[in-house]
């Protein structure tokens, strides 16, 4: 029996026992990647435990008072709202680019071109948020206040002003300059994975609509989106990810204030954003816990954008294989 | 006739389209060609020698540069693919060549929730895990904190990088005997070699660029460190630092830092392609 | 897990000595503590790092112990010190290092003369109830000025700083209102207007936009020409912030730990938004250091702040300490010990 076993190079008992160890070593390196994951959200949890107790799980999420001094309430609606909006907005702003960039460069563009505008995109997302910061800060708030906000706030003073109220004060930080920043930001993502599942969908789709009399838009909406949407889809969730979690640049240009209502133009603060803001700041324990816990609330959203991007893709690729 | 000019329109909505999709990549890449303008323009001016081999000064007094930063960086971000490479890689190889493994749904589920958070909340456990138990801000922590950053982009990476490796390198290997893990370690791996380094490469531009995890790990210091156990001033952390400091010097110097920030990860991209291109 | 990491770690820290300290705070005093210490590491080689994340952060930090010394513009409550007291045994000293001012700025196009304003009337505008610059409470104040009917736009600072403490200190003493409703802390819940991360974002957005009101340290709006308003002090006079007003203010009574609020001075010609920064250090310095020898070099270090250190104060634009509380900064330092040696006397010297 033994020496069955052990008879040759490539014996039972050396495979059996390499690739039992090498598969235990894989997965305990990788079961360090959930290890991880858990433990950031447990630490979070347990940070966060005391404020979400005292205000209850959704009393926190909903309440609208942010009072580190006087009450010592602490409510994230204002944080939430500013993050909703602003990761909404952005995202609405750059889906349809990023489509474009994504179809231009899977599609329509030469070889060459298209390598250019892939290798743009990877850079545009790999360029520092702080960079971003930097340039939204120095150059763009300021530009878009002279060019933008103001115009249309003298205008609007002028012939409806009633719409006023809505358009808030022009400094250039505020609500709208952070859409626009986080927009151009998340650009890649979406057209990075849209990209990738365009270029998934089989030639044989593609030809099957030529052949047919179409012209390139139409395979675009009769043979390719339809095959792909999944993948543009999970790309909008994960940009969308990418932008309610985005620290640095919102927090340079967003104006930092939590006074509700939000205006277009006026200044607005995100949960990441506040606790940039006050996190090396806050002395008193319910304070720094209360920004612990949006954390934990931060990787609840993160955790169940990504369950959706997945559930679509997979529901997708099997609708994919359905019609294949 | 009516054939003819429905087609005719049918031509042009095409035309209209492929007009749009074109004006829609520019607006795509417009801002990241404005950002790059800037940073050109404006850090050039800022950028000479002593940038790169001197300290930096107190506030007020012209002149200096930023070599601890600098060296900081590539001292922290090394730090961290040290700690991310074996994790990253492991998971990576798991999702690929194990695919019923039953820890695959939470192992991707985790590493796109991980790559998903916001880096800040990375930087807060770190702090906790090696920060206070040591008792002070150290190079080290911050390594740490960019590890967690990368890890899941290495994971990712390594996971699409493997599955490009055509299924008949596998059963080649196994047909002439050899074991599951010496297919993998001896015919996957190296076969995906250079894919795999792009993705590390990538992970590493992207932790070069954060702040935000660093601001409570390896925390800054005006003077050169390389001792990873004391606090270690890094480039993103002191262009933070400086654009939001009153002092007009300071805000060159952020310029040239994000130059050369900039500089660095595309350099690390360029690399990256350059590797790919020549295998796989 | 955690404790493996930390003994390895421990093990690796105990055989790498450097010469080196580290600090963290206060982000007003930062210009002047970096000044210092460029010149203290010439002087004797030993290099001290000192970041600037916020009186807070340095707070936190000092409490978590993870710097030798924190430096702050607000100073412990009751509260605060009673809890550190319990969680260490130790007491947090307060040690006076330079005077500071915190002026009103403004962008009024078409005004160059000086606006003043009262405690009351800055209260209101940031209480959001002034809410032009033609109001009759501040045209009754500045008759002269042609003010005109711009919307005034608030800013202020987003992350907690003891610039804000300063500010806020002063409003809630002048404002029962404001006292009230926000109160004072590193960081409130402000009823209006911009928060600007940093002190530069402050300036930059009021400089940028007319009808804007902000609050910054003196030496920025003097570094940055910007114009900043007279406040009037409780002698009834109006007082531009100047270092002369600055330390004029701060000759009141000290207090044995030094821990006062010197906003709404008596002073006659004192300027009243203006207070202390401080370095804080633990008592038992053996919570933060890791041998006699770091410590001596703490107190040490600390001490040629008080002495010679203090020298570099007039060249920034800070308030060097008053006769008074250069003494009794010193007496607290002296009261420092490592495991019980009483190392601040030797160092110190009394």
């Amino acid at each position: 029996m033994t020496r069955s076993l052990t008879r040759g190079p490539t014996s039972f008992m050396y495979r059996m026992l390499g690739d039992r160890f090498f598969a235990a070593f894989v997965v305990l390196l990788a079961s360090g990647v959930v290890a991880l994951a858990l433990l950031m959200a447990w630490e979070l949890y347990q940070g966060g435990s005391e404020p979400i107790r005292r205000f209850g799980f959704f009393g926190f999420l909903t309440g609208t008072e942010w009072d580190p001094v006087i009450a010592k309430q602490f409510g994230a609606w204002p944080y939430v709202a500013g993050t909703l909006v602003t990761s909404l907005g952005a995202l609405a702003l750059s889906f349809f680019p990023a489509l474009a960039a994504a179809i231009y460069a899977a599609e329509y563009a030469p070889r060459w071109l298209a390598s250019i505008i892939n290798y743009l995109l990877d850079l545009t997302a790999a360029v520092p948020s702080v960079v971003y910061g930097l340039w939204g800060i120095f150059v763009m708030a300021p530009w878009l206040r002279e060019h933008l906000y103001l115009p249309a706030y003298l205008l609007a003073a002028e012939k409806v002003p009633g719409l006023l109220p809505f358009l808030g004060n022009p400094t250039g930080y505020g609500m709208l300059t952070a859409i626009l920043i986080l927009a151009a930001m998340i650009v890649p993502f979406t057209a990075a994975l849209a990209r990738d599942a365009i270029s998934l969908v089989p030639q044989a789709q593609r030809e099957a609509a030529y052949a047919l009399g179409a012209t390139r838009w139409e395979v675009m909406l009769l043979a390719i989106l339809p095959l792909s949407k999944g993948g543009i889809i999970a790309g909008a969730f994960l940009a969308l990810g990418r932008a309610l979690g985005e620290t640095m640049a919102v927090t340079m240009v967003i104006g930092n204030s939590h006074k509700l209502p939000y205006t277009l133009f006026g200044p607005a603060a995100t949960m990441p954003s506040v606790i940039a803001n006050e996190f090396t700041e806050a002395v008193e324990q319910i304070h720094l816990d209360s920004l612990i816990a949006l954390g934990f609330y931060l990787f609840l959203v993160a955790l169940v954008l990504n369950l959706l991007a997945g559930w679509v893709i997979r529901r997708q690729m099997q609708l994919t294989k359905g019609v294949l | 006739m009516n054939r003819g000019l429905r087609l005719r329109q049918r031509y042009l909505r095409d035309r209209v389209m492929l007009g749009l999709v074109a004006v829609g990549t520019v607006l795509a890449l417009l801002v990241l060609f404005l950002v790059m303008g800037y940073a050109l323009v404006n850090g050039l001016s800022a950028l000479n020698w002593d940038f790169f081999v001197r300290d930096m000064k107190p506030p007020g007094e012209t002149g200096g540069g930023l070599r601890q930063a600098i060296v900081g960086t590539l001292l922290v971000d090394g730090v961290g693919v040290l700690i991310a490479l074996p994790f990253g890689i492991a998971a990576g190889v798991l999702l690929s060549e194990y695919p019923d493994h039953p820890l695959n749904v939470p192992v991707r589920l985790m590493a796109d929730t991980l790559n998903g958070m916001p880096a800040i909340l990375k930087g807060l456990v770190a702090f906790v895990l090696i920060v206070k138990p040591m008792g002070g801000f150290s190079g080290l922590s911050g390594g740490v904190a960019l590890g967690f950053i990368m890890v899941p982009i290495i994971t990712r990476a390594t996971e699409g990088v493997l599955s490009l490796v055509p299924r008949e390198i596998r059963e080649a290997g196994l047909a002439l005997g050899l074991p599951r893990w010496q297919v993998i370690l001896a015919l996957v791996l190296p076969v995906a070699r250079a894919g795999i380094v792009t993705g590390v490469l990538l992970a590493f531009a992207r932790a070069a660029g954060e702040a935000a995890p660093l601001l409570f790990t390896s925390f800054g210091s005006p003077f050169l460190e390389t001792n990873l156990l004391k606090p270690i001033d890094t480039l993103p952390l002191r262009l933070f630092q400086f654009a939001i400091s009153p002092y007009e010097d300071w805000h060159r110097q952020a310029w040239a830092a994000g130059l050369v920030l900039f500089a660095m990860i595309v350099l690390t991209s360029l690399l990256a392609r350059w590797a790919t291109r020549r295998r796989l | 897990m955690k404790k493996l990491v930390f003994l390895l770690l421990t093990t690796f820290a105990g055989l790498v000595f450097a010469q080196s300290l580290t600090g963290a705070g206060a982000t007003f005093p930062y210009p002047l503590y970096a000044k210092m210490f460029d010149e203290y590491n010439k002087l004797t080689g030993i290099k001290v790092n000192y970041q600037s994340i916020g009186s807070g952060g340095g707070i936190r930090q000092l409490s978590e112990r993870t710097v030798n010394f924190a430096g702050s513009d607000a100073f412990l409550s009751d509260e605060q010190m009673k809890d550190i007291k319990a969680k260490t045994g130790a007491t947090v000293l307060h040690i006076p290092m330079a005077l500071g001012a915190v002026v009103p700025t403004y962008n009024l196009p078409g005004v160059s003369k000086t606006l003043n304003f009262t405690g009351p009337l800055l209260a209101d505008i940031f209480l959001n109830k002034v809410k032009t610059w033609n109001d009759p409470a501040i045209q009754q104040l500045n008759p002269d000025a042609k003010l005109p009917p711009l919307p005034i736009t608030v800013v202020h600072r987003s992350d907690g700083s003891g610039t804000t403490f300063i500010w806020v200190d002063y409003l809630s003493k002048v404002s029962r209102e404001w006292a009230q409703t926000v109160g004072r802390g590193t960081s409130v819940q402000w009823p209006t207007g911009l928060g600007g991360k940093g002190g530069r974002l402050v300036a930059g957005v009021v400089r940028q936009t007319p009808g804007a009101i902000g609050y910054v340290e003196l030496i920025y709006a003097k570094q940055n020409k910007m114009p900043h308003g007279a406040v009037q002090n409780k002698a009834g006079r109006f007082v531009l912030a100047s270092l002369a007003a600055t330390s004029e203010a701060a000759s009141v009574v000290l207090p044995g730990d030094a821990r006062v609020s010197i906003t709404d001075t008596a002073s006659p010609s004192g300027y009243p938004v203006a207070g202390f920064t401080w370095i804080l250090i633990y008592d038992k310095l053996e919570l933060v250091t890791k041998s006699e020898a770091e410590a001596r070099e703490v107190v040490k270090l600390i001490n040629w702040m008080l002495t010679d250190g203090q020298k570099i104060h007039e060249t920034l634009d800070y308030g060097a300490l008053p006769d008074v509380a250069d003494a009794r900064a010193k007496s607290l330092l002296s009261r420092v010990t490592y495991q019980g040696k009483p190392i601040g006397k030797e160092i110190v010297g009394n």
